[in-house]
Order: C-alpha cells, then structure tokens, then sequence
C-alpha cells in the first residue's frame, strides 16, 4: 500500500536536487501554522458557544420592577410551578451591592431604578405563559425573560466566528494547494530533460510521477509537522491564560476530540498537498507525447 | 518478411509551418541493417523521431512492431519505446546522473532488480571502453566517451529497433569501427537497425546494408524501394 512511499537509491538520484533545499516546506510550515491557530481558535469558539448555549438554554430571569416589595410570594409563586428547578432570588439590595462594583455609591441613589430578580431553570415543558401571568398579578409589570434571548446576538457572533475560522482554514488549504502546485510544476520544469528522456526510454507516467510526489510528500510532511510543532508551542504559551479565558467563556477548553482534529490537520495537510501535486504532475505529463 | 515499421504517406509539419515530411512511403523488415542518409535538413532526424515515437505524423498511417501507432493513445506507448533503442546527435544522457546509472535507466525503467542491473551494465561500459569511468558524471567525459554512454544505454536491453542518429560523429575511426561491429553484431541477433549518417566509408563497410535517402522530406527514390549499398561510396547514389 505504502511501496510508492519507497524508492530506491537509484530512483532517488533521478531528481538529483537537494531534499529540503526549495521554499514548498517553508511555504507549507507557515500556512500549518496559521491553520493550526486558525483551526484552534475556531474550536474554541465552537466549544464556547456549545458551552454558553447549554448553560442558558433552559434558564430564565423573572424581572421585578420596584424593588420587588412581593419578592417572597413571587419565589414561591416561581417555586410551585412545575418543571421549574434552581429557583434563585436577587434581591433589590443585593443587585445595588453588584452594581456598586461599577457605579460605586450611586449604585445606591433612589433615583436608579433598580429591579429585583429570580432567576430559575425551566423544564420544556413548563408553562411559562401560566408563571408570567401568575407573577404579573402579584407584581404588575413582573417579567419573565429568557436568557437564550438576551444572550442570543453573543452567540450568533461566537458561531458567525467559528465558521469564519472554518473558511479561514479552506482558503489557507486551498492557498496551500496553490503553492504546491507552483512547486510541482517548477519541479517538473527543472526537471524536464530528465523527464524527456525517462519517457523516450518507455517510463510511464506513474513512475516519473512516483519520484515526484514521493519528494512532494516528504517536503509538505516536514512542513506541515513543523508548522504544526510551532503552532503547539504559541498554543501552549496562550494556555498560561487560560484561566482567565475560562472564566470570560465559562470554562470552554479545547477538549479531546477537538485536540484529535488539530492533530489530523498536518497530516491531512500533507494528504491534500500530495495528492494536488500528483494530479498537477499527472496533468502537465499528459501534454507531452 | 515481417515490418519493424511500415510508413503510409506520411507526412509532418511542426506547428502551423511547412510540411519537414512528405508522403513517405516504406517498410522497415524486421532484422534489416539501414542507413538514412541525405543533406542537412532534409529531414532524417525528424523521420527518426517519427520511428522511436518521439513525434506522431500530421498526416498518413504508422506501424511499429506491427501496431498502428498514429493515433495510439499516449498510455499505450511506453511498451513499445521499451522495445526501441535510440541513441541520439546530442547523446542526451542525465547531467547529474554517473554514467552506470545513465546506462542502467533503461533497465531499470523495465522493472529490473538491481542485481539483474549491475552485471549487464558493467559488461556493456567494459565493451564500450568505459568501465573505469562508470561513477563518472557526463560533464566531466568527453564528447566521444559521452556518445559511447548513449551507445550503451541504447543498446543495454536488446532493442528489436535500435535507431542512431549520427551514432560515430564525435569517436575516432576504431571506436567507429567497433560501435559499428556491436550493431552490425545485434543486427545479426535480430535487431533491426537504422542509422542516420554521413560517414560514407561507415555505409560502405557495412555490407548487406540497405540506404534510405531523403531530400527535402521525401524520399528520393519515388517508387519507394529501398537499395543495397553499391561497394562504393553511397552517399551519391
């Protein structure tokens, strides 16, 4: 399966030059690297995103204008309603000691005015139209708001991110290909003589483009490892700050399967940057006779 | 007699210029000595490179080995150039390859193991006066040790068709005399073999010969047959 993997000393004397001498594995280690801290970001993101939308999928707030003088008879209203769990009260002073952290002592004005809130997770099947009511009878203008919401247009950004970084990660492999292709046919160029006589002497051309691509492949290999070998370290170093993203992002880390995917990205790399390069070969070999 | 190759008004023209070949008409027999003579530009080696596959005719049919080649498509051709041996005017060998290895490539390129290569190459640079030389590079031989490479890369797998355009240009007269001995000698064998050249006195030595002359890419004798060498000098017949 792997014999083209294999040449032979003689096979590899055929293209004469240097292993490691042209830009192809450079070219492929930068665009590893970035694909590698796109792909990551873009994980993160996702991971994000499925984090943020689970924690506020099933969770609401019931807004209490005024202060909240009824804030007992609404938990209880809130706690017998079935389906509803995790039932947690804020009080009017309790919000004004938060806000206190931003507005400092006019956090305390009269003049701001300052909801209570209970926020509470509810089963899909809670009849929340049922609460809303019920709490609007106890406290005129009670509102029950869902996070999913409020939070909503965050989350749309988080996905409309994620997905940029899927692109990002298409046009840098298409960039990539690109690249190989100017390679192999550079390759193919400076080794045309060489190629003019192999076919004279009947070499078909699958094996002018065995020597080819094997050199191909070994080149985006190195690359692409290389590329990834770096991105590991910037990764690991922007891993110091990873607490105080997990806390920005509840938590989100890049998880088994997500470090599965970015350790397939170099190899698929070079899987793309061969198989490019061999049908770039194979098609420039079928304008000769 | 069985054809090596059989030419139907063939004609050639590189792109959109005038025709180099016209209207050849001929059959190569197979175990048939010939030379292809004829003035500068008249066409011989264009005609060669129609033999060795190198160029397919604009117009007209071509067989080799019995096959009709004209318009093959080009993945069925690499067996039949296998067959063929060809040694070309600029000897064509790989600059950065030794001069085994330039020899070996046929070999190789026929899936021959390395040991299945390493004897009949040593033989072969041994017969052409080269074995001291085989690690040595084209660049560094000179001109007639570069042709005797091109000679033995030829003829290293026993073509039926050994085509050689100007073969003797850049070897004294006793390696001419000896490279014309090993074709003479695989012609015997069976190998069909032409030979493009103005050497007089090379035709003249080669009895049994038969001569091909070309003029302004047609053949010169319009009825198409081929002649034995006089004993005298040819190249004026």
């Amino acid at each position: 399966m792997f014999d083209w993997l294999f040449v032979s000393p003689p096979e590899r004397r055929l293209l004469g030059a240097a292993r490691f001498g042209g830009p192809t594995p450079w070219v492929i280690a930068i665009m590893s690297f970035s694909i590698m801290l796109i792909a990551a970001t873009g994980l993160a993101l996702a991971s994000t995103a499925s984090l943020m939308s689970n924690a506020i999928e099933s969770r609401y707030t019931l807004q209490v204008p005024g202060g909240g003088s009824n804030l007992d008879a609404l938990v209880q209203a809130v706690r017998s309603t079935p389906g509803v769990t995790g039932v947690q009260a804020v009080s009017e002073s309790d919000m004004r000691q938060t806000l206190e952290r931003w507005l400092g002592p006019a956090a305390e004005s009269a003049d701001l005015p300052v909801p209570a809130l209970i926020d509470f997770d509810a089963a899909p099947s809670t009849n929340l139209p049922a609460l809303q009511q019920r709490a609007a009878t106890i406290v005129p203008g009670a509102l029950v708001v869902a996070h999913r919401d409020s939070v909503g247009p965050l989350l749309h950004s988080l996905r409309l991110l994620q997905w940029v970084a899927f692109g990002l990660v298409i046009l840098l492999s298409i960039a990539a290909s690109a690249a190989v292709v100017l390679a192999a046919r550079g390759a193919l160029d400076t080794h045309r003589f060489t190629i003019e006589v192999m076919h004279g002497i009947g070499a078909t051309d699958l094996q002018v483009t065995h020597l080819f691509q094997r050199k191909i492949l070994l080149d985006a290999l190195v690359g692409s490892l290389a590329g990834a070998a770096a991105a590991a370290v910037v990764l690991l170093l922007l891993a110091s700050g990873a607490a105080l993203a997990g806390e920005l992002t509840g938590g989100a880390t890049l998880g088994l399967i997500d470090l599965a995917i970015l350790a397939l990205l170099p190899l698929a790399l070079t899987v793309l940057a061969t198989w490019v390069a061999r049908t770039a070969v194979l098609r420039s070999l079928h304008k000769a006779l | 007699m069985a054809a090596v190759a059989e030419f139907d008004s063939v004609g050639l023209r590189y792109g959109t210029g005038a025709e180099v070949l016209r209207d050849l008409d001929f059959r190569l027999r197979t175990g048939s000595f010939y030379f292809l003579t004829g003035p500068s530009g008249a066409g011989k080696t264009s005609l060669l490179k129609l033999l060795y596959l190198a160029q397919r005719p604009t117009r007209g049919r071509i067989k080799i080995f019995g096959e009709e080649l004209t318009e093959a498509p080009r993945e069925e051709l690499p067996p039949f150039r296998r067959r063929i041996g060809v040694v070309f005017q600029d000897f064509r060998l790989i600059r950065h390859l030794s001069a085994f290895d330039n020899v070996a490539l046929p070999l190789r390129v026929a899936g021959a193991s390395e040991e299945e290569v390493e004897g009949p190459v040593r033989e072969m640079l041994a017969w052409v006066g080269l074995a001291d030389r085989a690690s040595a590079r084209p660049p560094t031989l000179s001109g007639g040790e570069q042709q005797r490479v091109a000679i033995a890369r030829a003829v290293i797998n026993r073509p039926e068709l050994l085509v050689a355009d100007e073969p003797t240009g850049n070897v004294d007269a006793d390696m001419a005399n000896r490279l014309m001995g090993l074709f003479t000698a695989m012609n015997r064998l069976g190998t069909t073999v032409v030979v493009a050249t103005h050497d007089v006195g090379l035709i003249s030595a080669t009895p049994g010969a038969q001569l091909i002359r070309l003029e302004n890419g047609t053949l010169v004798d319009p009825t198409g047959t081929l002649r034995n060498p006089p004993g005298a000098p040819r190249g004026q017949s």
